[in-house]
């Protein structure tokens, strides 16, 4: 993956998959600390202990079109590279949590890429869900909560093309302010 | 540039409001991007924000767009699959920006198969 934005996009997908009906994602950049950290959480439906021990095998997979399973290796893969630490805690009723942490400085480390995209290739392919987006970097924070657009624009769809424009605007506006992107 | 606030969107929502929008059950044509960690890598992201931004840009209200997850093929990703409603669905392999606006001009618009760039016809099997 050329971004953290992918990873993220990837791993709510698995989210999406597992029933989840709101995905938190919160990413925490601390330059005085040197410190990343992408956190994950969702209210779907979670792993057994079973399955939890094999999550990051990448030759397990829930999946029956293919025998690989590769989004979460590879994000621990990512953190392991970058003198990080990668967790995941899971349970049947109580979904999934998943905390990336990186070495901000660290040469390895993906850039955070475009998280406007990656945040309307969720929110667009699935409107049903609630996406709630909070993004701290040295103190300064922005965040992005669908329940709060979805409550303003009554019926119109999320996916309308003019929404979609605002969303985009509102995060890279937002993430640039915080200085996110530079 | 001012910030962007939720008063804007009240008043985007005005505007969309007196235009016609898209309700469920009018749409002529569902896309699905598959956006599997195989995808993702492979490009998926990049072509589905072209197609949103074609679909923004020419003003056709009855296509949606969608995602799903891998579906196996993983060597031909990013995939596309275009479904005309009361037409099979047809899969796009190997997609790209410049590849999507083909398909979303010639194909969502104006109905005309693109062939080369086909990799299948009708609908897969999803467990």
């Amino acid at each position: 993956m050329l971004e953290l934005a992918m990873h993220i996009l990837d791993i709510a997908e698995n989210s999406v998959r597992a029933g989840a009906t709101v995905v938190t994602i919160d990413i925490r950049e601390d330059e005085a600390t040197d410190s990343l950290v992408i956190e994950i959480t969702d209210n779907g439906e979670g792993m057994d202990k079973d399955e939890l021990a094999r999550a990051l095998d990448p030759f397990y997979t829930t999946k029956t079109v293919r025998r690989i399973g590769l989004g979460l290796p590879m994000l621990k893969e990512a953190c392991r590279r970058c003198d990080g630490t990668f967790t995941i805690e899971s349970s049947r009723i109580g979904g999934t949590k998943v905390v990336a942490r990186f070495r901000h400085s660290h040469i390895d480390r993906q850039p955070l890429g475009n998280m406007a995209s990656t945040m309307l290739m969720l929110i667009t392919g699935n409107p049903d869900m609630d996406f709630i987006y909070t993004h701290t970097k040295n103190g300064a924070a922005f965040s992005l909560n669908t329940r709060t657009i979805k409550e303003t624009i009554e019926d119109v769809p999320v996916n309308n093309p003019e929404i979609v424009r605002f969303i985009r605007n509102m995060i890279d506006e937002g993430l640039e302010e915080i200085g996110a992107y530079s | 540039m001012a910030k962007l606030t939720i008063e804007d969107l009240k008043k985007i929502k005005e505007k969309v409001h007196s235009d016609t929008f898209l309700r469920e059950g009018d749409r002529r044509v569902k896309v699905t991007v598959h956006m599997g960690t195989c995808g993702i890598a492979a490009g998926a992201r990049e072509v589905m924000d072209t197609l949103m931004a074609e679909i923004g840009e020419s003003g056709v209200s009855d296509v949606i767009v969608t995602t799903s997850g891998c579906m196996g093929l993983c060597s031909r990703e990013p995939l596309v699959t275009v479904e005309v409603v009361n037409q099979e669905p047809i899969k796009y392999e190997h997609m790209n920006a410049n590849k999507m606006r083909q398909v979303f001009k010639r194909h969502i618009i104006e109905g005309e198969v693109q062939s080369d760039f086909a990799l299948a016809k009708g609908q897969e099997k999803v467990d």
